[in-house]
């Protein structure tokens, strides 16, 4: 997150228009179900990880709304929460969202090398920027736990671990040949 | 009630005392920016960090409950070294304009860091700079300033009911912003220029205009809704620059509405500053001995039943028995202090105040809203139903009239009479409702009040209240809103037509038909029409607004805040309003014009001092419980519902509200460019 001021969310074009799809309603009514009455609130944070996963990754000003409305919070609450988690998009993001860890055992193991790789495979300029083609955003992230296999790269929801500048390489290559479907990590 | 010992003086506290209002009960001085009495605990600045013994680290006191025996240091080694280290990390960040910042002489953070900083800091790294947010045309930002201490946010929330602003993002990027970037709204905005401890949200309409020391400060009363709102008026020269709140726990706590904080640059523009007479169709200045001489070569010679006197709703009390009591030895019947044109049974004090008292709203647990926008009629008194609602348990608020959002939940029962019909005979299922309250309340707007079947609805309110059991020993639920600042003093003093005589609707009639020889017009500026050339009408005021432009004889007067006056509040507190500034150029004092005026008439008042006057209104007025306070008034009972209540009542009328705009309600508010503004950036979208 930089330059930009986080308030300043610009919907690209129009908002379109967010609901639950019929079985991510149920899952929904679900986990609000887990929590006692009038404790609704409680279940902001998996709810609004439900509609980011529907809606292509990121979390439109309509499906704020949407959640804030399914709850009955003001979007306001829902916005100041949605704004606090950096993995809760605001902006859209590309297919593949490779986050890089930087802390310090996988920056210690090379994650600075996967870095520049990146951004010069994608040309992507600035950090959480998306390629052109809006196939992949690029992120640097804090330790996302697996040290032991450092230095480790997140794409969607997968761990990519013991990569090296060359691997990587072909990963991204893989990625953008092939389509949606993430390939099996390598153990 | 554990009992602990701060700074080694021993002190007993109630339960769940924070160890901040510990140390403030017994004046130890701990610094804060995020604690506000008045909002609720956010714990996030740190600066109130003391030493409790047996607790490794320092402890936030304004979020730590007292306990039994604990030993709390405020002044140790620790504490000092934690409040540097606090200091330090919030002017990591702020810029050190002061020397261009408004809050400068004022603020929160400049005094703490004098007192409780460490003299120096180590930071030289870049500091983060965050965009200014358009909060519309009432609150400058420099967002830059900003020390997160959440206290606008929980201010909106909480006391406003209507929650804004949010914080966004975290951390170093964490920033205070409306939801998308849209003007704060609401009618308290103007208080988060008080709350914000740094110069983040400063007041936009007097930007750069003088420091907090050359102020000249005034304790005055607000007379621009009939709440009484405590304020001080900052005065430089002869003029007032700024409108501040004065904390009075009873009507006000320590806020006030925008109407009330901006319209003070209405003050200097339109005035009249010199008497005028017209001549033709022109009003061309006189002196005043022409300006007098002309009304006495008119007044004399007609009948006392052919004058009238209107009085306006920003009059003081003291202007008011003037008049009064100068009509009372002329012999003209025809006066009236309800320029809205009310023509309800004023007998009984308690049947047109509000005897809950605004700070009573608290014990309420049911109330019915009758025809009224508490938000913009009176926002104080709605700020204090949010806060009861707020409080929890059971607080079912009815409204019968238009909908309006109040930022609390409500019921809507009906539009109009017919619902406040069915209620009084048991008829409405909200009467169960209030009849099994505790402590049930209705507010009566002054809006209903107003129609012309207003009589009738007054007695049918009555009627709600005592069929609802509202009514009962200790507690009186029956209150009327008042909308005008001089509207309980007016009706306390007996401002109203004498058996026989008009009203307002009367004489307005009157004058527009030209049966009328005179019409005095003090300060009455709501009423409209095309006067008769037969009649004469005098206009006696501080502004050329509706009622100067009508007149034939113009005689200026002194606005709220360059007179010494007393106002009755809605609740029938009496309550003094002292001089900030002089009137403007030839304009006078108002009780002395009427003094004066008397002297031309060869009938002189029998006081020639403010000080006498106001012996002999005390003396009139029906204020036992002395001034600044409400007592109870008793009530007549009457003798239930019956079919006169009803009677010429336009039934299917729905209630309407009386107020078009809540930024302009009278000549000074209609005059403040500020408020202009406000009206042009959203009072059309306004719910």
């Amino acid at each position: 997150m930089t330059g930009e001021s986080p308030s300043a969310w610009h919907p690209q074009g129009a908002p379109p228009d967010f609901r639950f799809t019929a079985e991510n309603e149920t899952l929904a009514r679900g986990i609000v179900g887990r929590y006692p009455a009038g404790r609704s609130a409680s279940a902001l944070l998996p709810l609004l990880d439900l509609a980011q996963r529907q809606n292509g990754r990121w979390l439109s000003p309509a499906a704020l709304a949407y959640v804030a409305d399914f709850l009955g919070l003001s979007p306001l609450k829902v916005r100041e929460v949605a704004s606090f988690y950096t993995m809760f998009n605001l902006e859209p993001v590309g297919r593949y969202e490779v986050q890089v860890c930087r802390t310090t055992p996988c920056c210690l193991c090379g994650a600075e090398d996967l870095w520049k790789t990146c951004r010069a495979k994608l040309n992507v300029e600035e950090d959480g920027g998306t390629t052109r083609d809006g196939l992949f955003s690029l992120k640097e992230v804090e330790c996302l736990g697996a040290c032991v296999n450092a230095p480790v790269v997140q794409i969607n929801d997968l761990y990519y671990e013991n990569l090296t500048p060359e691997t990587l390489n072909t990963l991204l290559d893989t990625l953008a040949a092939t389509g949606p479907a993430l390939p099996k990590p390598e153990r | 009630m554990p009992k602990l010992t701060i700074d080694g003086q021993a002190v007993d506290v109630p339960e769940g005392t924070s160890i901040l209002q510990a140390c403030e009960q017994l004046g130890v001085e701990i610094p804060r920016f995020c604690y506000h009495d008045k909002l609720s605990v956010a714990g996030s600045c740190r600066m109130c960090l003391v030493e409790v013994d047996k607790v490794p680290k320092p402890v936030a006191s304004c979020a730590q409950p007292c306990a039994e025996g604990m030993v709390v240091r405020t002044d140790s080694p620790l504490v000092r070294h934690a409040r540097h280290g606090v200091m330090e990390l919030l002017l990591i960040n702020h810029p050190l304009d002061c020397p261009i910042c408004d809050q400068g002489g004022e603020c929160d953070l400049q005094d703490q860091a004098v007192a409780y900083g460490s003299g120096q800091g180590r930071y030289l790294e870049s500091k983060r700079a965050v965009p200014d947010k358009a909060f519309g045309p009432l609150i400058k930002t420099a967002m830059t300033r900003c020390i997160h201490c959440t206290r606008c946010i929980r201010f909106l929330e909480e006391i406003a009911g209507s929650p804004e602003l949010g914080a966004f993002a975290r951390g170093e990027h964490m920033e205070i912003d409306t939801y998308n970037g849209q003007p704060i709204r609401s009618e308290l905005s103007g208080n988060l220029v008080d709350v914000c401890p740094v110069g983040a949200l400063t007041s936009k309409p007097s930007a750069f205009t003088a420091r907090s020391w050359e102020y000249r400060k005034t304790d005055s009363v607000d007379v621009l809704d009939a709440v009484g709102c405590a304020i001080r008026v900052d005065s430089r020269g002869n003029e007032v620059l700024r409108v501040l709140p004065r904390l009075h726990e009873d009507v006000n706590e320590i806020w006030i509405n925008d109407r009330t904080r901006y319209a003070c640059d209405g003050l200097r523009y339109g005035r009249l500053d010199t008497p005028y007479a017209r001549q033709g169709d022109r009003l061309v200045p006189v002196s005043w001995t022409e300006a007098l001489d002309l009304i006495a070569q008119r007044l004399p010679s007609v009948a006392p039943e052919q004058v009238g006197v209107l009085a306006g709703d920003l009059v003081d009390t003291e202007t008011l028995f003037a008049v009064r009591t100068l009509m009372r030895t002329l012999g003209v019947p025809n006066l009236d202090c309800r320029q809205d044109g009310a023509t309800y049974d004023v007998a009984d004090r308690a049947h047109y105040i509000m005897n809950t008292t605004i700070a009573g709203i608290e014990h309420a647990d049911a109330v019915l809203l009758i025809g009224t926008n508490p938000r913009h009629e009176a926002t104080l008194v709605n700020a204090r139903l949010n806060k009861r609602a707020r409080r929890g348990g059971a607080f079912p608020v009815g409204i019968i009239g238009p909908a309006v959002d109040l930022g609390y939940p409500t019921i809507p029962l009906g539009t109009g009479p017919e619902t406040l019909l069915a209620l009084a005979e048991g008829r409405h299922p909200f009467a169960d409702i209030l009849r099994s309250a505790e402590t049930p309340m209705l507010i009566l707007g002054s809006g209903p009040l107003a129609r012309p079947d207003g009589a009738a609805i007054h007695a049918l309110a009555r009627a709600v209240a005592e069929s609802c059991d509202m009514i009962r020993p200790g507690w009186n639920g029956f209150n009327v809103l008042q909308r005008a600042a001089s509207r309980v003093g007016g009706l306390d003093l007996g401002f109203v037509p004498e058996p026989g005589g008009l009203g307002t609707r009367g004489l307005v009639e009157a004058a527009t038909q030209g049966t009328l020889a005179a019409l005095y017009l003090v300060g009455a500026d709501e009423v409209s029409f095309v006067p008769s050339r037969r009649t004469l009408i005098i206009y006696q005021g501080h502004h050329g607004d509706k009622g100067a432009s009508l007149a034939d004889v113009i005689l200026p007067g002194a606005a709220y805040t360059e007179k010494s006056g007393t106002y009755v509040n809605t609740e029938g507190r009496v309550q003094k309003a002292e001089r900030a500034v002089f009137p403007p150029g030839e304009a006078r004092e108002d009780w002395a014009i009427v003094r004066a005026l008397s002297d031309a008439l060869g009938r002189p008042l029998p006081f020639d001092t403010l000080d006498a006057l106001r012996a002999m209104m005390w003396r009139e007025g029906p204020w036992d419980q002395g001034l600044g306070l409400c007592s109870p008034v008793p009530w007549t009972q009457a003798s239930g519902y019956d079919a006169r209540c009803v009677e010429g009542t336009r039934v299917h009328e729905p209630f309407t509200l009386p107020l078009p705009s809540f930024y302009q309600t009278d000549p000074i508010s209609r005059a403040s460019p500020t408020l202009a503004r406000c009206v042009a950036e959203w009072e059309g979208a306004r719910g």
